[in-house]
C-alpha cells in the first residue's frame, strides 16, 4: 500500500499539514503535496474509473500527461472537471471528487462493461447502434452518455466567481520549460543581453535533474538550479514565471502561455488565470521527455506506474507507491528508481529487464545493492484488480505462457522516453525518427519559420532527444548561442561541466511478452484515458484503418483530455507492428495546442458581462430606459423596440404607438441610422456606381432614395441620399448597416476606382436624428419656431439647414411610415436636449415616442422594405418591384453586370406582393406557400414564403409581404402558406401597399 | 497568428488588426462583357499551395487596403505594396523570384 514514509519529500514541508476532502473524506496532506502525491501518502491509490469499461484506476504518472488521475475539483461556483491531480498543488480546504462511477468509487455498477469488454472492441459503437436509426437518439445515446465519460460539467447556473485576464508581451528569446536545459538555455541568452522570458508550467525550477541525480559544474543538480534561478533572477533582461505553461505556438511567432496564479492559493485576491500572449522573435522549447508506458496486460492496474513517477513521489514527495515494487523496463534509467526504493529502505523483489544482456552501470550498481534482476525478461501479467497483488513474468521472446509469480504490491514500468515535440510541432516543425532511442525527435533542418521564412522554434536538451544530463546542457548551451545570434546578439557561453554514469543502449518493447496471444493483449492497455487496447488497434489495423489519422478516429486512442501523451508512441509502433511497416511510415497524428487543456475563462479573460462586447448608445439611450423601453439589439445599438407604460403588454405598447403616431404625433430616436459623408469632385460618379439609381443629377437641397448591390448583383443596403452641396452627399444606410457601407465604399475608392476624387466619412455618431411623424408634425416644428417648414419652402423629398428652438438642425422632408415626416439631424451633444424639447412643446398633440416595431408595422403599411427582412443576401431588386429605383441610363454600377446573369433574369424568381389572410389573423413569419407535387427529395414544393408579417392596428388585420412566384401577375389569387406547426392558412395575394396607396397623407 | 507590416502606416500588424480580402489583382469585368470573363472575376480563385497575392485592410488601423506577397505552405511573407497597383513591383518579384524558382501565379513566374 502506498505511504508517506520517514525519509526524501525534498518538495514537501512536513511541519505544514494541509486538510482536504476526496470524495467527502477528510485526508491530510502536507504543503508542497500534489493532490496525486497526498492521495497517496493517505494510501489511496484508487482515484477513478475508466472511460468505457469503468476498470479501477490510479495514477499513472506524476505530472501533465496523467490520464487516470482525473477529479471535479471544487464546488458550487468553482466546480471544475477533469483536473489532473498530478497538476493540483493542495491547499487546506480542497475538495475533490473522483469521476465516472455509479454509486461510488469502490463499488462501480458500470465495470459490468469490463466484463463484458471482449464484446466492446474498437468501432463497437459504430457497428451496434446504426440500427435502427431512431434508437440512436432515443436509447443508445442517452445510455451511453450515462455510462461513458469523465467529469460532469458544472451546472448551467453556475457563475464563476473568480476574475481572468489576458496579458500581452514581446520578448527577443521566450524559453518554455524551466528544467535544466532550458535554464541553460535562458543563462545563454540572457548573458548576450537579449530580452528573455522564461515559462515554466509546474510551481518549481529543474525539471527532473534534481530527482534523477549526476553533477553539473561540481554542484548536485539541485544546488546547480538554485544557483543559475539566482543568477537570472539577477539579470534584468530575463523575466521567469513558473505555474506558466507554454500553451501553443503559432504562425509568425505567436505563443499562448497559460499562467495559473491562485489555484493553489485561491483566497489570495487578484486574477486566478492568465492568459499571456506572445510574441517571441525567437522560441525555445525545453519541454523535456514523457516516459513510455510497457504495454502488458494488467497494466492499467492501479499501483502500476510510470518508473520516473515512482521515483518522483519517493524524491520529490517523501511517498512510497507500495513496499515491494517490481521494476519492470527496457531501458537503464528505470535501474534509478530500483536504486532509489532500496536506498530508503524500500523491497525491489526483482527488475525485469526485457533485454537479453541487461544494462550497464546502473545494472551493476542495482546488482550491488543486492537487487534480483532478470534479464530478457518481460510481464507476462499483473494480478490484481483495485490494487496489484503479484505480477507474472516470464520471458520477453515467449508467448507468455511459462510464468513465475512474483509478490508485490507496485509496478515501475519503463518503456524509454519521448521527447516532448507538442510546441515543436504546432506550427509546423518535422519530426524524425531517432532509431537507437525509438522516438520520434524534431529535425532542426525542418523548422517552423516566420514571417521572414526564417526558423523561430528550436529545441533544447532532452526536447531535442538529448536524453543525457551532459547531452542536454551541451545542446541547450549551443542552441542559447545559436537563437541569439539569430537576433544579432553575440554571446560565448561555456558548456557546465557535467559527471553522469553512462547508459547501456535501449531495445524497443511494443508488447510484453513479444508473442502475447490475444487475452493478454486485449488487458494491455495503450491509452488509459480512452480506454484503447493493443487488441483495438490491432482490430483498426486488421479492418483496413491503415492511416494513423483513420486508426485514431476509430479506435479514439490518444483522442482524450490528454491527448494520447502516453499513448501515442506505443499506438502508433502497434498499428505499424500490425500493418507490417516501419513506424517513421505510419507517421505520427497531428499535435494540435493547447499542450494541456487551459480554462476556457482565461480565453475569454475580461471579455465577460458588460465588458464582453461594448453596447452603442445614443444621445437619448437614458431617456428610453427611464421611460420603459423594452430594448432590442440592433448590431451593436439598442433600440427601443417599444415603450411600454406601467401595465401595459409589448402588443399593447406597440399598436398605441402606431394609431398615435398615425391619428396625431409621432417620435422616433433615429439616430442609429448610418450617416455617411461622401465628398470630392467625383463623388456624384462614384455614388453612380455605388447605388442602383442615378445620384449625380441629384440637386443640392433634395433627397433620393437609393439601393446598394454587392457586385453579385444582390440587394445589400438601402436608405435616403442627401445632396448638401456640389461635392457633398449625405448618404443614410440602415442601422447595422453603417460600418459595413462604410468599408464597402473605401474598398471600392482604394482598390478599383483610386484615381477618383472622393473622401468618405462616417459621421453617425456625429448627428443625433429625430423622426417627428405624424398629421400634426409640422405644427410641432412651427411652434418650437426658427425656420421655415412649410410645404412649399421644404417639399416633400426636399432638406433645408436652420435652426429649430435654438438648436442647430438640419430637416430632411422624408418619410418611411407614410405620415407626414420630418427627420431632423442634430449635433450628438444637442441630441437629449432636443429630444426633451420636442417632447415638452408636442404635449398639446399627445406626442407618443415610438420604438423600432411601430416604425416596422408602418413601413410594412406602406409596402416599403426593409433590408434584413424583404432581403436575406439572395434577393435583388428586380424580385422587389423596386426597377423604378435603377437607372435604365447608367452604363454601369456595381451589380449591375450581375443582374444580368440568366438566374437573375430568369422570369420564375419569386417576386414581392402583399399577402391579407381570408381570416383577417397573422401569417407566421417565413412561413412558406405550398404548390402542387414534391421535389426530387421528396419534399413537398414551394411557390413563395412570408418576409414580413404582423397585425396592423390601423387597419385591424393581419398584413404580410412575401415572394411569391409570378405573385404580381396573380393579384387576387388565394395561396396556401403552411404556417409552421399552425395548420395551413390561406391568404389572398394583393399589393404590398395596404395603407395610403395614393401617399396622400405624406404629401401635405 | 500571421504579423503583416501596413504599406501605409509601417505598423507590423497582427492580424486582429487585419481584414483578410482575398485575391489581389482581380480585374473588374462589367456590364457587356461575356459570361465567361465575368463569371472569373466573379467566381474563380487561385488556391496555390505556395506562392499567394492577397489583399488585406488594416481595418483596426489606418484603415487602408494593401496587397501582400506571401506563401500559403510556409507562412514566409515576402513582402507588402500598395493596393493602388495592377500588379505587383518588380523589386518584389525578384525577391520571390530568387527565394521560390520557378514559382508561378496566374500570368506571373
Amino acid at each position: 500500500m502506498s505511504a508517506r514514509i520517514a525519509t526524501q519529500g525534498r518538495l514537501i514541508n512536513r511541519d505544514t499539514s494541509v486538510q482536504f476532502k476526496f470524495n467527502g473524506k477528510l485526508m491530510s496532506g502536507v504543503r508542497g503535496d500534489t493532490l496525486a502525491s497526498a492521495l497517496l501518502a493517505n494510501g489511496q491509490t484508487l482515484m477513478g474509473r475508466s472511460f468505457k469499461y469503468h476498470r479501477p484506476r490510479g495514477v499513472v504518472a506524476s505530472g501533465a500527461e496523467e490520464p487516470n488521475a482525473l477529479v471535479n475539483l471544487g464546488e458550487g461556483d468553482r466546480v471544475e472537471p477533469n483536473q489532473r491531480a498530478t497538476t493540483t498543488e493542495i491547499f487546506h480546504g480542497l475538495s475533490a471528487t473522483s469521476q465516472n462511477h455509479f454509486p461510488s468509487l469502490e463499488y462501480d455498477v458500470g465495470v459490468v462493461n469490463n466484463v463484458l469488454s471482449r464484446f466492446l472492441p474498437a468501432g463497437f459503437y459504430y457497428k451496434m447502434f446504426i440500427h435502427p436509426r431512431p434508437f440512436w437518439k432515443h436509447v443508445y445515446e442517452p445510455f451511453i452518455r450515462q455510462s461513458a465519460g469523465l467529469g460532469k460539467a458544472p451546472d448551467t447556473e453556475a457563475r464563476d466567481p473568480d476574475r481572468y485576464e489576458h496579458f500581452y508581451a514581446f520578448t527577443d528569446v521566450l524559453i518554455i520549460g524551466g528544467g535544466v536545459a532550458g535554464l541553460q538555455a535562458a543563462l545563454t541568452a540572457g548573458q548576450s543581453g537579449a530580452k528573455v522570458l522564461l515559462l515554466e508550467q509546474t510551481a518549481h525550477w529543474g525539471g527532473r535533474a534534481p530527482v534523477d541525480g549526476g553533477t553539473i559544474d561540481g554542484l548536485d543538480p539541485e544546488s546547480w538550479v538554485d544557483r543559475t534561478v539566482a543568477a537570472l533572477q539577477a539579470m534584468p533582461n530575463v523575466t521567469l514565471r513558473n505555474r506558466c505553461m507554454g500553451a501553443g505556438v503559432y504562425d509568425h511567432g505567436y505563443v499562448l502561455g497559460y499562467e495559473r496564479l491562485t489555484d493553489h492559493t485561491p483566497d489570495t485576491p487578484g486574477p486566478r488565470h492568465r492568459l499571456w500572449r506572445i510574441r517571441a522573435a525567437q522560441t525555445i522549447t525545453a519541454t523535456g521527455a514523457i516516459e513510455r508506458p510497457l504495454s502488458f496486460a494488467g497494466n492499467d492496474i492501479p499501483g502500476v506506474m510510470l518508473a520516473s513517477a515512482v521515483r518522483d513521489y519517493l524524491v520529490n514527495y517523501g511517498v512510497s507507491p507500495g513496499d515491494r515494487t517490481v521494476v519492470v523496463t527496457n531501458n537503464d534509467d528505470a535501474y534509478r528508481t530500483a536504486i532509489a526504493l532500496v536506498q530508503a529502505g524500500l523491497k525491489v523483489p526483482a527488475i525485469l529487464d526485457a533485454r537479453p544482456d541487461g544494462g550497464g552501470a546502473l545494472m551493476d550498481e542495482a546488482k550491488a545493492l543486492g537487487i534480483s534482476v532478470q534479464t530478457g525478461a518481460a510481464v507476462a501479467k499483473v494480478k490484481g484488480s483495485k490494487e496489484v497483488h503479484s505480477v507474472l513474468f516470464t520471458a520477453q521472446d515467449s508467448d507468455g505462457s511459462e510464468t513465475t509469480e512474483i509478490f508485490c504490491d507496485a509496478v515501475a514500468m519503463s518503456g524509454g522516453w519521448s521527447p516532448v515535440v507538442h510546441l515543436w510541432s504546432h506550427c509546423g516543425g518535422k519530426l524524425q525518427w531517432d532509431e537507437a532511442q525509438a522516438a520520434f525527435v524534431p529535425d532542426p533542418d525542418r523548422a517552423p519559420v516566420g514571417h521572414d521564412g526564417t526558423a523561430f522554434v528550436a529545441t533544447a536538451g532532452a526536447a531535442s532527444g538529448m536524453m543525457t544530463l551532459q547531452e542536454a546542457l551541451m545542446d541547450a548551451t549551443q542552441i542559447g548561442m545559436t537563437v541569439v545570434k539569430r537576433l544579432g546578439h553575440d554571446v560565448t557561453a561555456t558548456e557546465p561541466d557535467v559527471v553522469q554514469v553512462d547508459e547501456a543502449q535501449l531495445m524497443p518493447v511494443w508488447m510484453m511478452p513479444a508473442h502475447a496471444p490475444k487475452k493478454l493483449r486485449m488487458k494491455a492497455w495503450l491509452d488509459y484515458q480512452n480506454d484503447v487496447k493493443v487488441s483495438d488497434v490491432q482490430l483498426a489495423a486488421q479492418e483496413g484503418f491503415e492511416s494513423v489519422e483513420h486508426t485514431k478516429r476509430y479506435t479514439t486512442l490518444g483522442m482524450a483530455t490528454d491527448q494520447g501523451k502516453l499513448s501515442n508512441i506505443n499506438g502508433l509502433a502497434t498499428l505499424a507492428t500490425a500493418l507490417g511497416e516501419d513506424i517513421p511510415q505510419v507517421g505520427t497524428t497531428t499535435f494540435r495546442p493547447p499542450y494541456t487543456p487551459i480554462s476556457l475563462a482565461a480565453i475569454a479573460g475580461e471579455a465577460r458581462g458588460d465588458l464582453f462586447q461594448p453596447i452603442r448608445k445614443t444621445p437619448m439611450h437614458d431617456w428610453h430606459d427611464a421611460n420603459g423601453a423594452h430594448w432590442e439589439p440592433v448590431g451593436h445599438w439598442r433600440r427601443p423596440y417599444t415603450f411600454q407604460k406601467p401595465g401595459e403588454s409589448v402588443k399593447d405598447a406597440v399598436h398605441r404607438e402606431v394609431r398615435a403616431t398615425r391619428n396625431s404625433l409621432g417620435l422616433l430616436d433615429a439616430s442609429t441610422l448610418g450617416k455617411i459623408i461622401v465628398n470630392g469632385p467625383d463623388a456624384g460618379k462614384f455614388l453612380d456606381m455605388l447605388y442602383t439609381n442615378m445620384m449625380s443629377t441629384l440637386k443640392p437641397g433634395k433627397c433620393r432614395y437609393g439601393l446598394m448591390c454587392t457586385e453579385n448583383g444582390f440587394l445589400t443596403d438601402d436608405g435616403v441620399v442627401a445632396r448638401i452641396d456640389e461635392d457633398t452627399f449625405l448618404c443614410h444606410t440602415t442601422t447595422g448597416g453603417a460600418d459595413r457601407i462604410h468599408a464597402h465604399m473605401e474598398e471600392w475608392l482604394q482598390t478599383e476606382w483610386w484615381d477618383w476624387k472622393v473622401w468618405t466619412v462616417n459621421a453617425t455618431e456625429q448627428f443625433a436624428q429625430v423622426a417627428v411623424v405624424g398629421p400634426n408634425a409640422r405644427k410641432l416644428l412651427e411652434k418650437l419656431g426658427g425656420m421655415d417648414v412649410s410645404k412649399d419652402t421644404l417639399p416633400f423629398m426636399g432638406w433645408a439647414d436652420g435652426e429649430l428652438d435654438g438648436f442647430p438642425v438640419r430637416v430632411y422632408r422624408i418619410s418611411f411610415s407614410g405620415e407626414l415626416s420630418f427627420e431632423i439631424s442634430t449635433p450628438a451633444n444637442r441630441g437629449r436636449a432636443f429630444w426633451d424639447a420636442l417632447l415638452e412643446a408636442g404635449k398639446e398633440w399627445d406626442i407618443t415616442p415610438y420604438g423600432t416595431e411601430a416604425l416596422h408595422i408602418m413601413r410594412a403599411e406602406k409596402g416599403f422594405i426593409m433590408i434584413g427582412d424583404e432581403t436575406d443576401g439572395t434577393v435583388i431588386p428586380q424580385d422587389l418591384g423596386l426597377n423604378w429605383a435603377i437607372s435604365k441610363k447608367k452604363e454601369d454600377y456595381i451589380g449591375k453586370r450581375a443582374q444580368a446573369r440568366s438566374h437573375m433574369t430568369d422570369p420564375s424568381r419569386w417576386k414581392l406582393v402583399g399577402l391579407e389572410t381570408l381570416d383577417g389573423s397573422v401569417l407566421k413569419d417565413g412561413a412558406y406557400a405550398v404548390a402542387d407535387g414534391e421535389n426530387e427529395n421528396g419534399q413537398r414544393n414551394t411557390q413563395g414564403r412570408v418576409t414580413s408579417t404582423y397585425m396592423s392596428p390601423t387597419l385591424g388585420k393581419g398584413i404580410a409581404m412575401g415572394l411569391v412566384l409570378n405573385g404580381p401577375d396573380r393579384m387576387g389569387e388565394v395561396i396556401t402558406f403552411t404556417n409552421s406547426g399552425d395548420g395551413a392558412k390561406k391568404a389572398r395575394i394583393v399589393d404590398p401597399v395596404f395603407f395610403d396607396p395614393e401617399g396622400e397623407k405624406q404629401n401635405v | 497568428m500571421l504579423l503583416l507590416t501596413c504599406p501605409y502606416c509601417g505598423v507590423a500588424a497582427e492580424e486582429t488588426e487585419l481584414h483578410g480580402g482575398g485575391e489581389a489583382h482581380l480585374k473588374r469585368f462589367g456590364p457587356g462583357s461575356s459570361d465567361d470573363d465575368f463569371s472569373e472575376y466573379l467566381f474563380h480563385r487561385e488556391n496555390p499551395r505556395g506562392v499567394h497575392f492577397e489583399r488585406w485592410r488594416h481595418v483596426n488601423g489606418c484603415g487602408k487596403w494593401f496587397h501582400a506577397a506571401r506563401c500559403t505552405n510556409t507562412l514566409e511573407v515576402f513582402g507588402t505594396y500598395s493596393a493602388q497597383t495592377t500588379e505587383p513591383p518588380n523589386d518584389l518579384l525578384d525577391t520571390i523570384r530568387a527565394k521560390r524558382p520557378g514559382f508561378s501565379w496566374r500570368n506571373l513566374a
